[in-house]
């Protein structure tokens, strides 16, 4: 179908698409089994401008108004090849967005150029005890002089220990609740910095999570995002922009899920004739591509919404965006295994790692749980608006 | 520095096809390509240039490519992998020429360049003579480095290079001026980058004729070509050898009666 995509994002869809079927397809087994990060890859993406997409013009980017559609357009065709590898991209926009929601001009200046030539970034708010809850975070900030003296630890960072620019969120008045956090940038030789465990996963296993941990870590007060105490309102800011990348990872690892058993189905005789002869089987696939199509339609009109209204706030469809593609993705790529067989179930075919892969879709950037609480919310509310 | 590439735009088949008729290629109804040789020779050209930007000198490549009026759009795709500029050859003058007349009118286009380094692909995917970069050094009077493996080294006045021969690599100093002709293992092209589609977008190419090289009409084309082409055809698919089985003794009796049967022995 044509999204009537601008001149610059079909160059984008390009670009990306070479970088997917030439440097990602070929190792993205490779990067799932070891788990070793994709330094390579990022190299590639990097030299090829696509961190530029979400990044405006006047800080070195190639976004001229729409980040957010130019960010899924890219992280689609990438994740079509690997939803793991997709996310040192994906990541680093999640990263970057407190920056771009909150910074001032001169943090701009600071920290966007680089992200833009490849420099990685990552987001940091979830804790051991402050998950779906994240108004729970224990992480603290103290000022000290001219320094953010910062301690806690922060858990399952996505670039973790690869990120060079980390936007944390920390408690720096706890006697406000969630109006006592604020986000603090924390470069990667910040004093007092360290990284812990890296996971061992089910899924995205290219991609690194890793928990970071602060020591008496030492930031200058400058590095706050917006004023001291806006941090929890970055955050949810930053989602209502992030979450239609986590969908368009979804449809991109669903879409290259159905690509393959298209194939497949195609190939595989059994009874005297490809597969796709069977109703059964072409009912299937056509439910697949049905879904993948309608998640992307959905993302897409979320996306150029959300770019159209930068000011406001666009939580719920921007979640329905994320729970439905990531619903969707569950469910093709479950059945894209489903159409393989048992080869399917075999490691040496490249179909159950989008299985994998597709789950994590469902629980980060907020479980679809709690998008299913933002859309009630949102919808009731509108509701109660028009009485 | 300046540094040019030559490349050619190929069909972007491997099932090349001849008209019997006129022993041409078939070019109708096949997508175009950049000649994948090419794409090495155009990416260590840009490597070269982004290392010598690195360390503070100027450095500039210039595409260039003989061919009809619609390989422009080959010219654009190597600007977008990191071509700075690029010069369009297109004139009836120049078509049907063998090696000898194309490497001649890329000399003299060449010449009127003036660069340090000259990078072309071993050879193309379609004629496969690998004469064309030798070929434009002698028109051009500059030293020539075909099949080169790696870049060892370059400095003001000269070049070292490591050659993948037959039977093994050749490492040489040469002097610029210099024509190089690159191998597959020399490097990895990149993908496109979006500056470089977006540079590619807006360029403007030139296109040169046979009247801006000034060179005479009856060195160009076909009239320029001393090759004939008299037939054109498939070789015949190679067939497996025979495989003897037994032992020793046996096997080499048997060798021994087969080479003196063929009068070898
Ligand atoms: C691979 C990976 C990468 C990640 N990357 C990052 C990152 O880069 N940055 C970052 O900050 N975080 C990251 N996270 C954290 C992620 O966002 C959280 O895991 C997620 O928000 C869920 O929190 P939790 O795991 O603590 O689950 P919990 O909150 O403990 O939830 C457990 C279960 O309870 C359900 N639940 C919880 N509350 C409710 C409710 N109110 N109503 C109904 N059901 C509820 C949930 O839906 C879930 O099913 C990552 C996680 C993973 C696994």
């Amino acid at each position: 179908m044509d999204y009537f995509l601008t001149e610059e994002q079909q160059m984008m869809r390009d670009v990306a698409r070479e970088i997917a079927e030439k440097r990602i397809r070929p190792v993205a087994a490779h990067y799932d089994e070891t788990g070793e990060f994709p330094w390579p890859v990022v190299e590639a993406m990097a030299e090829a401008d696509l961190f530029r997409v979400f990044i405006p013009e006047e800080y070195d980017g190639m976004d001229n108004g729409t980040p957010i559609m130019n960010m899924c357009v890219v992280t689609e065709e990438l994740s079509k090849a690997c939803g793991g590898i997709a996310l040192a991209f994906a990541a680093t926009g999640l990263g970057t967005m407190p920056i771009l929601v909150a910074g001032s001009d001169e943090q701009k200046k600071q920290y966007l150029p680089r992200i833009a030539s490849g420099t990685l970034a990552a987001f940091g708010l979830t804790e051991p005890n402050a998950g779906s809850d994240a108004a729970g975070v224990a992480t603290r900030a103290v000022l000290d002089g001219d320094e953010w003296v910062i301690n806690g630890t922060k858990q399952w960072i996505t670039n973790g220990g690869e990120a060079e620019i980390y936007t944390i969120f920390c408690v720096t008045d706890p006697t406000k609740g969630p109006r006592g956090v604020s986000t603090i940038v924390v470069e990667k030789d910040a004093p007092g910095f360290t990284f812990g465990k890296k996971e061992d996963k089910l899924g995205i296993r290219a991609s690194a999570t890793r928990e970071l941990i602060f020591q008496d870590c030492r930031v200058p007060k400058a590095n706050v995002l917006g004023r001291a105490g806006t941090g929890f309102i970055n955050a949810m800011r930053t989602f209502d922009l992030s979450r239609p990348g986590v969908a368009a990872q979804a449809v991109g690892i669903a879409q290259g899920a159905l690509d393959l058993s298209l194939k497949y189905s195609r190939e595989r005789v059994q009874f005297g004739q490809p597969i796709s002869g069977f109703q059964g089987m072409r009912w299937m696939l056509a439910d697949m591509a049905m879904k993948v199509e309608a998640a992307r339609a959905l993302v897409y009109a979320v996306a150029r919404w959300t770019d159209s209204r930068p000011k406001e706030r666009v939580t719920a469809h921007s979640a329905m965006a994320k729970c439905f593609a990531s619903d969707v993705a569950m469910e093709v790529t479950t059945q894209a295994v489903q159409v393989f067989g048992g080869y399917g179930y075999m490691k040496e075919y490249p179909i159950e790692k989008y299985m994998r892969d597709a789950k994590i879709t469902q629980i980060y950037e907020g479980t679809n749980q709690i998008q299913r609480d933002e859309i009630g919310r949102g919808v009731l509310v509108a509701s109660a608006a028009n009485d | 520095m300046k540094i040019c590439v030559c490349i050619k735009q190929v069909p972007a088949t491997t099932e090349v096809k001849f008209d019997p008729a006129t022993n041409t290629l078939i070019r109708e109804g096949v997508d175009s390509q950049i000649n994948p040789f090419d794409l090495y020779a155009l990416e260590e050209a840009v490597r070269v240039k982004e290392r010598l930007q690195k360390e503070g000198q100027e450095a500039t490549v210039t595409v260039v490519c003989m061919g009809p009026p619609q390989a422009e759009a080959a010219l654009r795709e190597a600007i977008s992998l990191g071509g700075d500029d690029a010069i369009l050859l297109s004139d009836r003058a120049f078509r049907g020429a063998d090696t000898w007349a194309t490497s001649f009118a890329l000399a003299q286009a060449l010449l009127k360049l003036q660069p340090e380094v000259v990078f072309c692909g071993m050879q193309a995917i379609d004629g496969d003579t690998g004469q064309v970069g030798p070929g434009i050094a002698t028109h051009m009077d500059y030293a020539q480095a075909p099949y080169v493996a790696e870049i060892e080294g370059l400095e003001r006045r000269k070049i070292l290079v490591k050659r993948l021969l037959e039977n093994g690599y050749e490492r040489c100093s040469v002097r610029l001026p210099v024509v190089l002709t690159v191998v597959k293992e020399i490097n990895e092209p990149r993908t496109p980058s979006l500056r470089g589609k977006m540079n590619a977008k807006k360029a403007k190419i030139p296109v040169w004729t046979a009247a801006d090289l000034g060179a005479p009409e009856e060195k160009l084309g076909l009239q320029g070509s001393p090759t004939q082409v008299v037939k054109v055809f498939s070789p015949p698919h190679r067939e497996g050898g025979q495989k003897w089985a037994g032992d020793a003794d046996e096997l080499s009796g048997k060798l021994a009666g087969l080479l003196k049967e063929l009068e070898i022995v």
